[in-house]
């Protein structure tokens, strides 16, 4: 038998049971579909958070009060915090060469008002250096102005949303707002420019530190961010800052630095895992897909049963039988995978105007992956109907109308 | 020729064996025309399958050309149905999805013959059968007496040695019936091996040679040893 016979052949068989075969197809195309859109919507999520990373600044360490146990890996979510951090530990760490610049934070949530108008915010003490580290952008006016960071000046620079809904279109610059019980005056707005680590740059007001320590009547900060002397400066930067905070703390390595390789590639780990396992838990559905072809092969070698036995009477070896009913399954899922294609990329672009800003798009080693496991799932569940199938017993076969 | 030697053939249903086919030596020539009567059960079709190598005889010889078939893999005996046996059973066998003509070419498909000489050998084959006009049919578009006139056509187009038929017009009106088998005499005037199944008295009568099978045995045989 011809190979091109033999796919005819199969063909129209297929089509002698249209219903059928369009129900298999359609389970095929959902289970293809849904596992590349998973693995999408896994590979944006990776993108979308590899890019958060990136935007929070170039050679970031980051030092957190309290020790963890890990080197190097996420914040840790318990452990004490034996003592604080304060201005000036972080004032410290910039007497080391491989740090370049060094911001302080604080953060708290306040009440600002300006006339009638009255909102609660989230409250960023800060230093002039913060600007260049999280490669700000100003819309109007300038930022906190360098100079002595333990001097709290009464100045405060707006995020774009908070600018808005107080000022409306009017132009901030030179008003006074009161934030909590102190009146600052506003010397800038941020520019617009999306979410930088779930804190969205936008709905804040920057204030010297010296000043949120005051309002908040704390010393101690929520963190540092240093920027190293470029990317091989990081490992000495993060060994300086152990060191010099273990001086200031009585020999305590009380803090966690962590710096954005390590934490961009422990989340990096996390979810080129979690899009593998989502993309598994799609190919069940394959699987699913898989059964039902066994399945409804069945019922049509049983239905074909004379026809089966009338190939063979014809002179069909056991052996093309097989051929043409593997040929089915094979067909089926190829089929079924290419409308599974289009499905995705329906989806796909469907989400993609949904949430413009999530990067989402299907990595090509998972759409070949699909079509791959959906043709050897057609095939490897129509062994078992295929064989029965060849090793009929062309009389009995025969003899049934 | 078709040499068969102490055939028999036995089936096991629970605890009773049935003996279809015992002790049963039979020679049919190359453009013999043969029909085979007996009662129900008596062992005809068992006997027509065990010549048409869709089934095994548990004891005997059967050789077909001087070739012992019983000692052929099942593919060796599927090569030879494919290209020196015919079948045309009571009940057609079309594959109802496919035309006329589609059934027809069905063997020479499996036979891998080439789709050019395939259209032209159906073109013919239906055309003699005055099926001409009837190749774009599907079975369920044809009488009972058009169907086996394609089954025959199929049954046909390898140019087997052998045609084998089993109650061919069990399922027709009398005048079909004799068309039929005109056709099958016609085939047979032209040097084919013809043996038929047939409960008709008056189509055996049509044969030289007759064969009467009693509970699995051969009680008369008209013609050769
Ligand atoms: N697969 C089988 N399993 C068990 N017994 C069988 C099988 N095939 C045939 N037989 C038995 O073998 C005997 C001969 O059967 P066979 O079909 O050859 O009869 P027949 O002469 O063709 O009858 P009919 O005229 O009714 O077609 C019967 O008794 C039948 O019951
Ligand atoms: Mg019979």
């Amino acid at each position: 038998m011809k190979p091109g016979d033999v796919i005819q052949f199969s063909t129209r068989a297929l089509w002698g049971y249209p219903t059928r075969t369009l129900l298999m197809i359609l389970a095929m195309a959902i289970g293809v579909a849904s596992v590349i859109l998973l693995t999408a919507l896994g590979e944006g999520a990776r993108r979308f958070v590899t890019n958060e990373f990136t935007s929070l600044g170039t050679y970031l360490l980051i030092v957190l009060p309290g020790r963890s146990e890990t080197t190097g890996g996420p914040p840790p979510l318990l452990g004490e915090t034996p003592r604080d951090l304060t201005l000036e530990d972080a004032l410290s760490l910039t007497r080391s060469s491989a740090i370049r610049r060094m911001a302080p934070i604080t953060v708290g949530s306040a009440p600002v008002s300006w006339k009638h108008r009255d909102r609660e915010v989230s409250i960023l003490g800060s230093t002039a250096d913060l600007f260049e580290i999280r490669h700000l952008s100003m819309a109007q006016g300038r930022f906190i102005p360098a100079g002595d960071p333990t001097r709290g000046l009464a100045v405060c620079v707006m995020g774009y949303k908070v600018k808005t809904e107080l000022f409306g279109n009017q132009s901030p610059l030179g008003g006074w707002v009161r934030i909590g019980d102190r009146r600052f005056r506003v010397i800038g707005v941020l520019a617009k420019k999306g979410q930088s680590l779930g804190l969205d740059m936008g709905d804040v007001v920057v204030v010297p530190v010296a000043s949120a320590q005051a309002l908040f009547n704390t010393s101690a900060l929520f963190r540092i961010l240093v920027q190293a002397n470029g990317r091989d400066a990081v490992p000495k930067a993060k060994k300086a800052i152990l060191s010099t905070i273990r001086q200031r703390h009585e020999g305590e390595d009380d803090v966690t630095v962590i710096t954005q390789d390590a934490l961009l590639s422990t989340f990096d780990r996390i979810l080129v895992a979690m899009t593998l396992s989502v993309a598994g838990i799609a190919a069940i559905s394959l699987s699913v897909a898989g059964i039902l072809i066994m399945n409804v092969m069945l019922i049509a070698v049983s239905q074909r049963t004379s026809e089966i036995g009338l190939l063979k009477a014809l002179g069909a070896p056991g052996a093309h039988i097989l051929g043409l009913f593997l040929a089915e399954s094979a067909i089926l899922s190829l089929i079924g995978a290419g409308f599974g294609l289009i499905l995705a990329f329906l989806g796909n672009w469907g989400l993609a105007h949904a949430f413009p800003s999530f990067p989402i798009t299907a990595p090509i080693w998972a759409l070949g992956a699909a079509v791959l496991v959906a043709l050897l799932t057609g095939l490897v569940f129509g062994v078992l109907p295929a064989r029965r199938a060849a090793r009929l017993d062309p009389v009995q076969a025969l003899s049934r109308r | 020729m078709i040499q068969l030697a102490d055939i028999e053939r036995i089936f096991q249903v629970g605890d009773e064996t049935v003996r279809a086919l015992s002790n049963v030596n039979l020679t049919v020539h190359q453009g013999e025309y043969v029909s085979i009567m007996g009662p129900s059960g008596s062992g005809k079709s068992t006997l027509l399958n065990v010549m048409g190598l869709l089934d095994r005889p548990d004891k005997g010889i059967y050789s077909l050309e001087d070739l012992d078939t019983t000692e052929l893999t099942d593919d060796q005996q599927a090569s030879v149905r494919c290209h020196k046996i015919g079948f045309v059973f009571q009940f057609f066998h079309l594959v109802p999805r496919l035309t006329s003509a589609e059934n027809v070419e069905l063997p020479m498909i499996l036979a891998g013959v080439d789709p050019a000489e395939r259209k032209t050998r159906v073109q013919a084959a239906l055309s003699s059968l005055g099926l001409r006009d009837r190749a774009k049919h599907r079975p369920d578009q044809l009488s009972g007496g058009q169907r086996q006139r394609v089954a025959i056509a199929r049954a046909t187009i390898m140019q087997p040695d052998i045609v084998l038929a089993d109650e061919p017009t069990g399922n027709l009106d009398r005048t079909s019936g004799i068309e039929v088998i005109q056709i099958l005499e016609d085939l047979n005037n032209k040097g084919m091996t013809l043996i038929m199944v047939t409960h008709d008295p008056n189509l055996s009568k049509r044969a030289s040679r007759k064969v009467q099978l009693v509970d699995g045995k051969i009680s008369s045989d008209t013609g050769g040893s």
